[in-house]
């Protein structure tokens, strides 16, 4: 699979063949979304919470540069230090440094998708440091050369066979006999690897969930507790964030923690919600001596200013990508950048250009499940449509799509003859549907029936059915 | 000032059109105002009751995430819990205790089978014994502060986490331990790590199927210390 935006029409077409895959995520349908479903209706509050969370996302991108000097104030005051990082690549550069000046040869780390939208693995490595993902997820991708395909659920396209493939293939110590065919035994030959790594590693990197102007803070949430290891183990912490992960105060953060875990896993509350502050004080007997903080635009402040603004409130609990049909399809590889699913779509085009990314926008069947669950409200489907008229405007849609579109325009500005048309196509459909009601193929609809088929039109139009329905009530 | 935070500010403010000296100053105090308040959000209903049920509804919702939990009349009497503890665990009487007057200072010495360590928890260590600052009833939280008296290590080195918590110490939400950090650590400050905990520790990274005992420990245990009036009509 190429990953890159560019590709994604063939990584869909070969992902929707792809039976293995097809199993894997099959897990996604029904964990998530009904993990999702039973926390949402235990909290009576949760729409509520819903609203206020957009709305403290929305004041803080208002006052962002204001409430980032108060975080840093803050940070520095208690003994920490930031990094303001404009691209991917100063980014890279301010982690190498810090990994360099302390000798680092082993780097642990927490789940981290900044991380993987700056390369920072492939970074480390080419300049002779280890990465090592601890996230069970994560190590599993690490394994095996690949990217996380969810935004928390890295390895969700795998099924257990393949990830115990993987480990009697890297874990050489594994003497066949011994049976890794239950997760929990998966799970624990994991433990035992990531615990070595744990205590020997130099430097630990973690992403945030958020930062608290207030207090300076960074807060991580993990169910494993591989985040809170590799932090309080190394001699160094570094904590890698973008800009909009700022938030007022703890208990601004406390709204967001409280819709985050139940939107992302269905959890009451993630098993480990850490705030961290700063490197160990003078008389802590554990922690690290030094704690940074690499703040990460990459964009942001452009999307910032414009009509994209609102993908800015995302808190990345992967709940649109859950409950998206098309997520579910082909999964979070085809998309082919760090994002998958509709956030992905939105937020893709923004940082990388949509150029680059112009089919994600596409890769919508308009449900609306994405902005229906969205714990903060990001009208995600109003934004591919932004991101469509954008190609529409720089001549990025392809040429058959503008005709059509042409067409249809020509038609839909002369109803008399919309009328006739459509009503002609509809029987004309329904005729060649027959009593099955569907196609299989059909001319210049390759795109569609390539892989479904069609539900024919019942062989009448909405503007017939309506006015039947007007002449019924009428008489 | 590095050039890098000159760029980004500098974009920051172009995308907020922030210049007009008036609107900045309008702005800031916007936001000053509120990082003094520190206001409360909408907090649920459900930890909003009265003190002894808010005991009841804690340990419910920790025993929900795994959790065990055993109320016990006094803090003198953990010693002797902790004894029963590891022998129902089938554990080797041994524990990495929390460096803290008030554990350390418990009647330790009639349990003489047990050996006792104290400080950061080393990589061998089976059990820790912790304090903690308060508990969460909302959804049967933990909360924890890092300290001399209390190294973050303990927290997740160890197989199994058993923790000290007073009935006294039990919250309704979070924004009430935040307060009760306030009162410690005063405005603005917080020490090295605070620790969330709710139940031992888990994945469902492979196909969704909930695993214990991921890379933390694999059993939280909260011995609860009834010392109110309240706590004690359970």
């Amino acid at each position: 699979m190429d990953s890159s935006p560019r590709a994604f029409k063939a990584n869909a077409r070969a992902a929707v063949k792809d039976p293995q895959l097809k199993r894997a995520l099959a897990h996604v349908k029904v964990g998530f979304i009904g993990k999702r479903a039973k926390a949402v209706a235990r909290l009576p509050e949760f729409d509520a919470l819903r609203d206020a969370a957009r709305d403290i996302k929305v004041h803080t991108l208002d006052h962002l540069d204001l409430y980032l000097e108060r975080y840093e104030e803050r940070v520095t005051a208690q003994g920490g230090q930031v990094h303001w990082c404009p691209s991917a690549a100063d980014a890279r550069a301010a982690v190498l440094d810090i990994c360099r000046r302390v000798g680092a040869k082993t780097v642990t780390k927490g789940k981290s998708m900044i991380s993987e939208e700056i390369d920072l693995n492939q970074h480390l490595e080419a300049n002779g440091i280890t990465p090592v993902e601890t996230d069970l997820g994560e190590y599993i991708v690490q394994l095996r050369g690949e990217r996380p395909s969810h935004i928390i659920a890295p390895a969700v396209h795998l099924t257990k066979d393949l990830i115990e493939a993987d480990f009697r293939a890297q874990h050489s110590h594994l003497p066949p006999e011994r049976s890794l065919e239950e997760p929990r035994e998966l799970v624990e030959e994991a433990r035992g690897i990531l615990r070595e790594r744990f205590l020997a590693a130099d430097v630990g990197i973690t992403g945030a969930n958020f930062l608290v102007a207030e207090t300076g803070s960074s807060i991580i949430v993990t169910n494993e507790g591989n985040g809170d290891l590799t932090q309080a183990l190394p001699r160094v912490h570094i904590v890698i964030a973008s800009l909009e992960k700022v938030v007022p105060t703890l208990e601004d953060a406390t709204t967001l923690l409280r819709v985050l875990a139940r939107s992302a896993t269905g959890q009451e509350f993630s098993t480990y919600t850490t705030v961290s502050t700063g490197p160990r004080r003078a008389r802590d007997l554990d922690g690290p001596e030094e704690y940074h903080v690499i703040l990460l635009d990459n964009g942001r402040s452009e999307m910032l200013a414009g009509q994209f603004r609102d993908a800015l409130r995302c808190i990345r609990c992967g709940a649109c990508m859950n409950h998206c049909p098309v997520y579910h399809a082909i999964g979070g590889h085809a998309y082919g950048w760090v994002y998958p699913g509709p956030i992905g779509a939105v937020l893709t085009p923004g940082l990388i250009g949509i150029e680059e990314a112009g089919d994600l926008p596409n890769a919508s069947t308009f449900c609306g499940r994405c902005e229906a669950v969205c714990p903060v409200r990001i009208p995600l489907p109003k934004m591919m449509r932004h991101w469509r008229e954008r190609e529409f405007e720089r001549h990025l849609t392809p040429r058959a799509v503008r005709a059509g579109l042409g067409l249809w325009a020509f038609l839909a500005s002369r109803p008399e003859l919309y009328h006739r048309v459509t009503g002609l196509a509809a029987r004309l459909l329904a005729a060649l549907a027959g009593r099955k009601g569907r196609l299989r193929s059909l001319p210049l609809a390759g795109g569609w029936t390539g892989v479904r088929d069609l539900p024919a039109p019942q062989g009448r139009t909405f503007h017939a059915l309506w006015a039947a329905r007007n002449r019924r009530a009428g008489t | 000032m590095s050039a890098g935070r000159d760029a980004i500010m500098g974009g920051l403010r172009r995308a907020l059109k922030r210049g007009a000296e008036a609107t900045d100053a309008a702005a800031r105090q916007t936001v000053d105002r509120r990082l003094d308040a520190a206001a409360r959000g909408l907090v649920p209903a459900r930890g909003q009751i009265p003190p002894a049920a808010q005991v009841d509804l804690f340990e419910a919702m920790a025993v929900e995430q795994a959790a065990t939990v055993t109320r016990i009349a006094s803090l003198e009497a953990v010693p002797a819990a902790l004894a029963d503890y590891l022998k129902a665990a089938n554990l080797a009487p041994k524990l990495r205790l929390a460096p803290s007057p008030e554990l350390q200072n418990l009647p330790w010495d009639s349990q003489p089978m047990i050996e006792i360590e104290t400080g950061p928890a080393q990589g061998s260590d089976q059990v820790s014994l912790t304090g903690a600052v308060a508990g969460v009833a909302e959804t049967g939280t933990l909360l924890l502060a890092s300290g001399p008296e209390a190294p973050t290590t303990l927290n997740f080195l160890p197989d199994n986490h058993v923790v000290v918590l007073k009935a006294s110490q039990v919250v309704g939400a979070y924004e009430d331990g935040w307060d009760r950090l306030r009162e410690i650590y005063g405005r603005g400050s917080l020490p090295r790590a605070v620790n969330l905990i709710t139940g031992p520790s888990r994945t469902a990274d492979i196909e969704q199927t909930i695993q214990l005992g991921a890379h933390g420990p694999r059993r939280l245990h909260i011995l609860l210390v009834e010392d109110t009036e309240s706590g004690n009509g359970a």
